[in-house]
């Protein structure tokens, strides 16, 4: 079942094309990301899918409302990008607040309200002020306010964006529990490993166009690209020289590595050897590199730039 | 869901709206005191001196309160709420723009209707005698709605910074205290001055709080109570109108 149906959508902002005439379909029970750079366009996109601002042209359905009538936005939990909690209430009272603007009744709320804040690490400063949380703890809450509805459907702009470590493991772990008991997911980021770990589809938008939609695993594939071979010395070896073993198309200093592109990494492990060999360098680590969603991104956004 | 069930849903998030504002931007000490003090230093600035009666002056200073913390915050809580990104996370949620300006204009009119009683209350100690109480409870609810609207309308401009908003309403909410009968009662006025007072609300709240508390007012008491009706009707129009384009913009 289609669970949001996008239809030649576009959005001006004066001359500006921000978002050009995109289609797509995001079904039910999908997690869903939607990459591109800064700029691409993927914030207005949301904005339009949440109802916030209105398209200029085409039209956006979720589960059969229209977005930004209050059937949709009842179905929907938000996570915008860059928003904030109240910080002169408690995580408490901004989740009650937000319980009552969904209509959520009381009861229901304060023990899904508990067990959110227990599950995000939040509930022994829950009613603290929110002015004295860190930025992590903010966009924990902030989650939880999404979540307060039990929403059939999930709009996050960058929810890890900026988070230490544990704040992201903690939110992208809820997400994938969210998503396993059938919540569709709409993920916003620009993090393609984040994308690559949670998304079943994602769509590449770049300077408001669609350059790319499929599951990760098949877009890195159709996009080709080079391999490449990493390796560590026990000591220091010339870019030059390694530049000109057999099939070796470029290097790259990483740290104390070097990554070596080309298109046959198994004849350019052989060289690399020899090469340790003849300069008398003890190899400490080397591994073959596939190409990634990020090389992919890069090569879809910079081949669209163009 | 059926046209009223939705009424009924929008109106009790615009009351959780008005709760918000009022645990949030009114319930503060400096904010009471500063909404209770500065109109009547004002007024005092004005009458001091001037040797007038008690029921002369109470009227006047009723006014003055009811307006300027009626008009206090609700100029800047959509520029604040812009500022600190909260309003984005409230448009998300399943409320309108029109419930959001009114959850706004209710708790200013709250806030404005509760400390006018303080007025009320010194001119109560003073002496004076209210003739028609109801009369004058109608006309402070009809003149708060309508000038926490008034409020909410400079807050129109999709600006983010409250210093801007406050700026328009200063320029707005001076001039109409002195063309509004407070100082100089309406039948004192010469009749071009008289024709600049129908303009303001404030003139018809202050001709019958003069008649229910001095016992004289220029106007009949109907025109005075369907003058601010209009104007509340008018002015909450002009402010869901206009959200419902700026609003977005803000974002």
């Amino acid at each position: 079942m289609v669970c949001i149906q996008v239809d030649n959508l576009a959005k001006h902002y004066g001359k500006l094309l921000a978002v050009d005439h995109i289609s797509f379909k995001v079904e039910q029970g999908e997690f869903f990301g939607f990459l591109g750079p800064n700029g691409a366009g993927k914030t207005t996109t949301v904005r339009m899918l949440t109802g916030i601002i209105q398209a200029d042209e085409g039209s956006v359905s979720i589960l059969g409302h229209k977005a930004g009538s209050l059937g949709a936005k009842q179905m929907s939990g938000v996570l915008p990008e860059m928003a904030n909690a109240y910080t002169d209430l408690s995580g408490w009272n901004n989740l009650m607040l937000v319980a009552q603007l969904y209509g959520v009744p009381t009861g229901e709320a304060r023990e899904r309200g508990a067990g959110l804040l227990q599950k995000m690490g939040l509930e022994p400063r829950k009613d603290d002020l929110v002015k004295g949380y860190s930025k992590g703890m903010k966009q924990r809450l902030i989650l939880c306010l999404a979540l307060i509805s039990d929403p059939q459907i999930l709009f996050l702009d960058e929810p890890t964006s900026g988070l230490d470590v544990q704040s992201a493991r903690l939110i992208k772990g809820l997400l994938q529990e969210l998503n396993a008991r059938g919540k569709t997911i709409f993920l916003t980021t620009h993090d393609m490993d984040e994308a690559n770990q949670l998304c079943h589809r994602v769509a590449i938008i770049n300077q408001g166009r669609i350059v790319a939609i499929d599951a990760p695993e098949k877009i890195r594939l159709a996009t080709g690209g080079v391999h490449s071979v990493e390796v560590s010395f026990n000591g220091e070896a010339s870019i030059e020289t390694l530049a000109n073993l057999p099939g070796v198309n470029s290097v790259k200093k990483l740290g104390d590595k070097y990554r070596l592109y080309t298109a046959d990494p198994g004849e350019l492990v052989v060289s690399v050897v020899n090469f340790s060999g003849v300069n008398s360098l003890k190899i400490v680590s080397l591994n073959i590199l596939a190409p990634t969603l990020e090389d992919a991104f890069v090569a879809l956004t910079e081949k669209e730039t163009k | 869901m059926p046209f009223g069930a939705t009424v009924v849903q929008q109106a009790r998030r615009c009351l959780t709206i008005a709760r918000k504002d009022i645990r949030i931007y009114y319930s503060k000490g400096p904010v009471v005191i500063f909404g209770v003090l500065f109109p009547v230093f004002l007024f005092l600035s004005f009458t001091i001196g001037r040797h007038l009666g008690v029921d002369f002056m109470i009227p006047g200073l009723i006014g003055m309160v009811l307006f300027f913390t009626a008009t206090a915050i609700s100029p800047i809580v959509v520029p604040w709420e812009t500022q600190a990104r909260t309003l984005e996370r409230l448009m998300s949620c399943p409320v309108t723009v029109e419930t959001i300006i009114m959850g706004d204009i209710l708790a200013s009119f709250a806030f404005g209707v509760g400390i006018s009683l303080v007025p009320i209350a010194i001119g109560l100690a003073l002496g004076i005698t209210i003739s028609s109480p109801l009369v004058l409870a109608a006309a402070i609810i009809l003149a708060a709605f309508g000038f926490a609207a008034l409020g909410n309308v400079f807050s129109i401009p999709p600006t983010n910074l409250p210093a801007t908003v406050n700026m328009i309403a200063s320029v707005v909410k001076f001039p109409v205290v002195f063309i509004s009968g407070i100082f100089i009662p309406l039948d004192e006025l010469p009749a071009w001055g008289r024709a600049i007072s129908y303009v303001s609300p404030l003139t018809y709240f202050t001709d019958i709080a003069r008649r229910c508390i001095q016992g004289q007012g220029y106007l009949p008491v109907a025109v005075d109570l369907l003058a601010l009706l209009a104007f509340a009707v008018l002015l909450l129009a002009v402010a869901v109108w206009f959200h419902r384009r700026t609003m977005p913009r803000r974002i």
